[in-house]
């Protein structure tokens, strides 16, 4: 015989949770879970530091003037911007992992939605984004090289943040795409690529003409052009916000589209 | 089998009855492949159900439907009433899964944490903890954890919002014997506050132990549905054994339900699709004594429904260990 009991909890005086489920306590969770992965917070926040105190710090630099400041604050803001996306798509990058773990199938027997949890996502990105902006700002301001007025400064390094957003977007996208075993590397070598052609190591008027032509075309170029805009002072190219909103929209677009192939499991 | 009286016995005064799950002509096919084919299955509240089915019978597909995970190609799933969606966002479905599921960089103590964070309300995850028995490994790496320990952090993660139905997908793959038996009577203790359990197994013994009814798949189809005895007897039916001198095998033909009969010596054996009428008539018409009613073993009922194919056959051998 079926034992039949009465029903265990009360179900009409359950609700859903506000926000979708986002919360302080998982957000924090997601920071420290990023923390604790090392080798990203080494990559994302000691490397740039590094290559700013090897390549920023050239004697020719602090003398010779960029915009309303010197080479020396341009490299900086190209590092700043380098560390910040590798910061935000490594963060982007990490679901890679929580899919292969089994962990975004249990998420979605909780009341998270998947709104509130890219939120999350980007939200740790952002935070990850902060620290390496920071530590390159904080290298430039303890070697007296770099130069430029404090707002400028603040300005930049602002920009750089924010704008490093695009990169939590393809970070996520590429870890919806790859299997977690090689996304890092995958990543850390994809963004090498881009900031080259990006002009983020070397301004891309050294390259052929040829060359020249495709590099405005990569993600990082509008970016690395829009983010020089207060030191420079020359006002913004359309082209440069195009580039920047055109990938946006893929990233963006890419990360939601195998976001919901995941979740459908059809 | 019963289940209409136990959902009627469900019904609030006045109203429809509250079932734990309703399926209707579910099906869900994978390209050409029809993975569910057409499952009605009907859950009263607090009734423990066990699906059981070889390999590729269906059962996760179907629990994947119950769960929201997925969505049935046609037919109709609801759960306490609503969308399994909307009964997963107030907290009211929990599901164990066999593996995965766990972050390995998190602490035991952080993933019951974030757990309950996502709910609008939730245990104390440091009394989810002691409940569950894995309070001393709170800090403990989830990576460094034993599949064992593992177990249990998944049960109390599951318990944490208070679910009304708790949903177990071969809960105890991998487990020992002793790690089963601590696991299905956390289960039951649990179960024992009235919360609806399903849970999908291919442990004949399991099901047949720890379920108040049973659902046999196969082929994405429900074959049999009914206690663990009635899934006996419906494959296989009962033996009847009783003391009776002087009979023959012509006299017995005659009880009623008997199918086969055998007499060695005083001892007479009745193969019967129905034991109850052919006890009652061996007792009061006749002089039989001694009588003992022998069901089959609940692997020969699922030999007998699903065995038309050499995975079911495997899938028992396996479990018969």
């Amino acid at each position: 015989m079926s034992t039949t009991r009465a029903v265990a909890v009360d179900v009409s005086a359950r609700r859903a949770p506000g926000l979708g489920g986002f919360n302080l306590t998982a957000l924090k969770l997601e920071i420290r879970r990023l923390t604790r992965n090392r080798r990203t917070v080494i990559i994302a926040i000691v490397v740039p530091v590094v290559f700013f105190l090897l390549f920023g710090l050239n004697k020719a630099y602090d003398g010779l003037p960029y915009g309303s400041g010197n080479v020396a604050a341009e490299v900086m803001i190209s590092l700043a911007l380098y560390g910040a996306v590798l910061a935000t798509s490594f963060a982007g990058a990490m679901v890679s992992i929580e899919r292969s773990q089994g962990w975004s199938r249990q998420l979605r027997l909780t009341p998270l939605s998947p709104a509130a949890y890219i939120v999350i996502k980007i939200l740790t990105a952002l935070v990850l984004g902060f620290c390496s902006v920071a530590a390159v700002n904080i290298a430039g301001i303890v070697t007296h090289k770099a130069s430029m007025s404090v707002g400028l400064w603040i300005a930049s390094a602002f920009s750089v943040w924010i704008g490093s957003l695009l990169f939590a977007a393809f970070g996520l996208f590429l870890g919806y795409l790859l299997p977690a075993e090689n996304v890092l590397q995958l990543l850390g070598l994809i963004l090498a690529l881009l900031s080259f052609a990006g002009g983020l190591f070397i301004p891309i008027s050294q390259f052929a003409v040829g060359v020249q032509d495709v590099a405005k075309w990569t993600p990082l170029y509008g970016l690395n052009q829009l983010v020089h805009t207060p030191l420079l002072g020359n006002g913004v190219d359309w082209t440069w916000v195009v580039n920047v909103l055109a990938w946006l929209v893929i990233f963006a677009g890419g990360a939601m589209w195998r976001m919901r192939k995941d979740t459908a499991r059809a | 089998m019963t289940l209409s009286d136990a959902a009627s016995e469900a019904r609030p005064a006045g109203g429809a009855p509250l079932l734990a799950v309703d399926l209707t002509g579910v099906h869900k096919n994978f390209g050409h492949v029809r993975a569910v084919d057409g499952v009605d299955l009907k859950l009263a509240t607090g009734e423990i159900v066990a699906i059981l089915g070889p390999n590729g019978a269906g059962k996760t597909s179907t629990i994947d439907m119950i769960l929201g995970l997925s969505q049935p190609s046609a037919g109709h799933v609801s759960v306490l009433g609503m969308q399994p969606r909307q009964a997963i966002s107030r907290g009211l479905i929990s599901a164990v899964m066999q593996t995965g599921g766990l972050l390995r960089d998190l602490t035991v103590f952080e993933t019951v944490e974030y757990t309950a964070s996502l709910f609008a309300h939730a245990q104390n995850p440091r009394e989810a903890l002691s409940r569950a028995g894995i309070a001393e490994i709170a800090d403990r790496r989830v990576g460094k954890c034993s599949g064992g320990e593992q177990q249990r952090l998944r049960f109390a993660m599951a318990l944490l919002s208070d679910p009304e139905l708790l949903v177990l997908d071969e809960p105890t793959t991998g487990m020992d014997v002793e790690g089963r038996r601590t696991f299905w009577a956390a289960i039951r203790k649990d179960a024992e506050q009235g919360r609806t359990v399903l849970f999908a197994t291919h442990y004949l013994e399991e099901a047949d132990a720890y379920a108040d009814r049973i659902v046999l798949l196969r082929h994405g189809k429900v074959v049999a549905d009914g206690t663990a005895s009635e899934i006996k007897s419906m494959a296989a039916g009962r033996t009847v054994r009783a003391t009776l001198p002087g009979a023959t095998e012509d006299m017995l033909r005659d009880v009623p339900g008997a199918e086969d009969v055998e007499v060695r010596g005083d001892t007479v054996l009745i193969h019967s699709k129905d034991s109850d009428e052919t006890a009652r008539y061996l007792l009061t018409a006749t002089q039989a004594k001694d009588l003992e009613i022998i069901a089959r073993g609940i692997e020969d009922a699922f030999i007998a429904l699903t065995g038309d194919d050499t995975q079911a056959s495997a899938t028992s051998t396996g479990a018969a260990r």
